[in-house]
């Protein structure tokens, strides 16, 4: 995976929004690499900023939102762009899905009228015909049955699933080069949940697209990721291939998402599921220094709360931002 | 955020919500300029035996009609009676019309509302069935037969009137109810063996605070239109007494003529009080439910 | 959809009966159709016309009798005018119906413009400006309006630059063959205003709010994503999911808009179904309310049908019921 394209490239990236209680700050100090065909989970609690994140890569934030830092497409500069250029780009080079579908999709239009307005959109001169043929054969490769007929069921008529998958087809009907998944299967039960990553793996080996999926579950993204960055309170935390990140967790913050999981071989009978302590902190009121500190079990006075921790790498391509990151993981808890 | 609908079973008000609410009303400025407005309107009126610089009906057939000047500051009608007293007089019957209307509507249609929503079954069946006949049935006519039955007075306005605007409030609180009844904090209630009464009476009310203030101010300023082009159209109020829509009704004469300014303030003081109702009922909504897409 | 439509239909064939009996019994509780009868010295004439109208029998009798001839086209003779009640209604749904049809087709068309605008421009001062006027159109009395119109549309401009005919007219309307399309617009505009201030003001305070719904939603938010050009997100997307909800405002308030026909008629002296009315109850012409009011909850109860079928059109979620 090292040696693939780097599609996307996200440095430095801070978000803030006026408030009636002053400047609230989503996001502030993001980066990461995205390479051409992996899968990277972007995983943290609400209020973490991962899907802030996300919009500002679409540029879709509201007006007032102050947006800083610097977002790259192969290359080319997005954020700043005006909002026509940034159209062109909009599900074309850069698609989402996103969560819920029973509201994502417009529930007076045809299932294929939707289809067919992401490739009119941008490519103008295919015909009416040429547009539902399309349309048909994307909600073939999501796995719709019967898509001639389905094609022109409004959303209400289609199981929770199906829905989703008609969303994944709307966002994959032009190629795009990389696919934005905002938590695709937080609204959908468990056996759904594994279908829709299923259809999301099977887009990406057909297509051959990047895909950004954010969500709040581990679970989810050890299936499907390559790579994983962690978010916590606007900030990275750490930033890992999957396997490193899951065994050799080098983040406090991490480790305590990974406990609270709750797992069929531990013998946690008599044991209450652990939760991380406390609170993450509210957007216009960050704690000075590392964000984690105040909820943290290993936090040092003095260096924890001081300033923001750096990256600090731990091994290939993995790094965590922890001021103590080599000494946390002997003590005990 | 609200506070209303997120904690646990017994969704009771608590003595900070008030707080809460009053503190929102306040800030949105409009409201509370209205509310202000709207009291001294009303005091000034009522207080008409008092205030008003001449004595009601007092005639001046000499002078005639005239424009406003230092002695009459809105002018004389064609009587040569003051016409700020006049309006103020007229006054007092308009607004007791509106809220009278208000308050009975409101009452038998939440009453009916939240027995229908609640309690449901053919009871709640008949009561909607009749508020769909009404939506049929042309109501200056339903309006015109009643009075016409009892003849007009502002007592039986107040009460045709309301017969026509229960409907309104009976719908919406039926709605409010039901979906209410649904909701998890009353199953607890009734899990810890509250009953009926008690549940209506400390848990849905309080919730339907929001929709029956609202309401109410809608049918305050929907009664005071009413009644005044009941007026005006000649079934309203009848002379010797007279409303604001029967000033109207005899400035209408004079469309065209130097004494068209009889037809401005009797206008104006239904505009600025309806204004002022409308005001009060955004706020209050506004208050009460800030989640709401606000107008 | 058929299905649906039928449904509809037939529940609102009882509901007009339903009415027709409350409005029969309300009436002749109220008015006597006899009188002037009773004011003559002529015993047996009194008699001979109570047992013609069999008003000597119970009210339903009497309700089935009058059914019978209604539903047969023999709505009685007026007690005003002498002719027959059929042929007076007939005559006065014309005027109505067209400043009914033109009062609908203007007060839609530019509510939903104001609508547009407002919530794509939320917060400008064109908001600002026209939320302000809407508070207005609501807050006064529509009459009202209708005079100053006449004041300052009509007779001032004729006053102040020495006209022969005010510029805009106001008294009862002429048809197109008599003077022309513009003569007729000229007749139209006052009385057509007068009308439908309130429900402009109304609806565009609505149809804002709907909007404003329409474009914070989800699925604005998945078409802006997909690139689709803002104006195709405001009329495809926003304005098509806010039709639904719309039309139903206006079906409802098309009840209320009978009242404001009454009024207006009466300020423009028009010869409509309102001005009808007035005279008759005025009159106390029972003949005529009565038949009046049928027409008149018939075509309420058509408007409310065309309402749900056009609610069901537009919104395809709604026709699984």
């Amino acid at each position: 995976m090292t040696g693939a394209e780097v599609l996307l490239e996200v440095e430095d990236l801070s978000i803030s929004f006026p408030t009636d209680e002053g400047l609230a700050r989503a996001v502030q100090g993001v980066s990461f690499v995205l390479r051409a065909g992996e899968t990277m989970g972007l995983v943290g609690e609400s209020g973490s900023g991962k899907s802030m994140t996300a919009m500002a890569i679409m540029g879709l934030l509201p007006t007032s939102a102050v947006v800083e830092g610097s977002v790259r497409l192969r290359g080319r500069e997005l954020l700043g762009l005006s909002e026509s250029r940034y159209r062109e780009i909009r599900g074309s080079d850069i698609a989402v899905v996103f969560q819920d579908a029973l509201t994502a999709l417009n529930p007076v239009m045809t299932v294929g009228d939707q289809l067919a307005e992401a490739v009119r959109v941008h490519r103008p001169d295919t015909t009416a015909a040429q547009r539902r043929a399309r349309a048909v054969e994307l909600l073939d490769i999501v796995g719709i049955p019967s898509p001639h007929e389905r094609v022109n069921r409004f959303p209400h008529e289609f199981s929770g699933g199906m829905r989703q998958r008609v969303m994944i087809a709307t966002s994959i009907a032009n190629e795009p080069d990389l696919l934005i998944a905002d938590e695709p299967t937080t609204a959908l039960d468990v056996t759904v949940q594994a279908q829709i990553l299923e259809v999301l793996r099977e887009v990406q080996t057909r297509t051959g697209t990047t895909v950004l999926l954010i969500t709040h579950d581990l679970g989810v993204v050890a299936g499907v990721a390559d790579r994983v960055v962690v978010m916590y309170a606007g900030g990275v935390v750490e930033a890992a291939d999957i396997e490193p990140l899951f065994y050799d967790t080098a983040h406090p913050y991490t480790a305590g998402l990974l406990a609270s999981l709750p797992r069929l071989d531990r013998r946690s009978r008599d044991q209450r599921l652990y939760q991380i302590p406390g609170q993450p902190p509210a957007a216009t009121n960050w704690p000075q220094g590392c964000r984690f500190a105040p909820r943290c079990a290993h936090v040092r006075h003095g260096l924890c709360d001081e300033d923001v921790p750096p990256p600090v790498e731990v091994g290939r391509g993995h790094t965590a931002h922890c001021a103590r990151v080599d000494v946390w993981r002997t003590e005990v808890e | 955020m609200t506070t209303t609908r997120t904690n646990g079973p017994a969704e009771r008000a608590q003595p900070g919500l008030t707080r809460q609410l009053l503190k929102r009303f306040v800030h949105h400025r409009i409201a509370l300029t209205s509310l202000i407005v709207l009291a001294t309107l009303m005091m000034v009126c009522f207080a008409a035996a008092w205030i008003a610089p001449y004595p009601r009906g007092q005639q001046d057939l000499l002078t005639g009609p005239s424009n406003p000047s230092q002695m009459h500051w809105l002018g004389t009608d064609e009587l040569g009676r003051d016409f700020l007293s006049e309006i103020l007089y007229a006054g007092q019957i308009s607004l007791a019309i509106g809220l009278a209307v208000a308050v009975l509507s409101t009452v038998v249609g939440t009453v009916l509302g939240a027995v229908a929503g609640y309690v449901g079954g053919w009871l709640g069946e008949l009561i909607m069935r009749v508020t769909d006949l009404f939506l049929v049935v042309p109501a200056i006519a339903l309006l015109a037969v009643i009075l016409e039955g009892l003849g007009p007075s502002p007592v039986t306005i107040v009460l045709a009137l309301a017969a026509l605007g229960w409907t309104y409030m009976a719908r919406v609180v039926r709605a409010e109810v039901l979906s209410l009844r649904e909701r998890d904090f009353v199953h607890a209630a009734r899990g810890i063996g509250a009953s009926d009464t008690r549940i209506i009476l400390s848990h849905l009310l309080p919730n339907l605070a929001g929709v029956i203030a609202v309401g109410t101010s809608l049918a305050v300023a929907s009664a005071i239109i009413a009644e005044s082009t009941l007026s005006f159209l000649g079934f309203g109020v009848q002379s010797p007494q007279s409303s604001w829509g029967t000033m109207l009704n005899q400035a209408a004469g004079y469309v065209g003529t130097s004494q068209v300014y009889l037809l401005y303030f009797p206008g104006l003081a239904i505009l600025v009080t309806v204004l002022c109702v409308n005001f009060i009922g955004d706020g209050l909504r506004d208050a009460l439910d800030p989640q709401r897409t606000n107008l | 959809m058929l299905t649906f439509i039928a449904k509809r239909t037939l529940y609102s064939v009882p509901v007009v009966f339903v009415a027709s009996f409350v409005l029969f019994w309300a009436v002749r509780a109220t008015f006597d159709p006899l009188a002037k009868l009773r004011q003559s010295t002529d015993p047996e004439a009194l008699d001979r016309e109570i047992a013609r109208l069999g008003l000597d029998r119970s009210i339903p009798e009497q309700y089935l009798l009058w059914l019978r001839s209604f539903v047969t086209g023999d709505w009685g003779t007026s007690t005003r005018t002498g002719t027959p009640v059929v042929d007076l209604i007939g005559q006065a749904l014309w005027p109505t119906a067209q400043l009914a049809f033109w009062g609908l087709l203007v007060a839609i068309v530019i509510s939903g413009l104001i609508s547009v605008y407002s919530a794509v421009r939320q917060y400008s001062v064109g908001d600002h400006a026209l939320t302000a006027a809407a508070y207005i159109g609501i807050a006064m009395p529509a009459f009202w309006f209708g005079l100053l119109l006449i004041q300052f549309l009509a007779l001032w401009p004729k006053d102040v630059f020495d006209l022969d005919d005010p510029p805009l007219y106001f008294i009862g309307l002429h048809s197109i063959d008599q003077g022309g399309v513009v003569d007729y617009a000229r007749h139209l505009v006052l009385p057509v205003a007068t009308l439908v201030i309130a429900f402009v003001a109304a609806w565009s305070r609505f149809g804002r709010a709907a909007m404003l719904d329409a474009l914070s939603s989800d699925y604005v938010r998945t078409a802006r994503a997909k690139g689709v050009p803002r104006r195709q997100v405001i009329w495809r997307h926003a304005v098509r999911n806010s039709l639904a909800p719309f039309v139903t405002v206006v079906a409802l308030d098309a009840a209320v808009m009978i009242g404001g026909l009454v009024v207006t008629e009466q300020i423009f002296a028009i010869p409509g179904m309102g001005r009808l009315f007035l005279q008759s109850l005025v009159a106390g012409d029972v003949f005529v309310l009565l038949p009046w009011m049928i027409v008149v909850a018939v075509a309420v109860v058509v408007c409310n049908l065309v309402a749900d079928i056009g609610y069901a059109l537009l919104d395809p979620r709604v026709r699984l019921r």
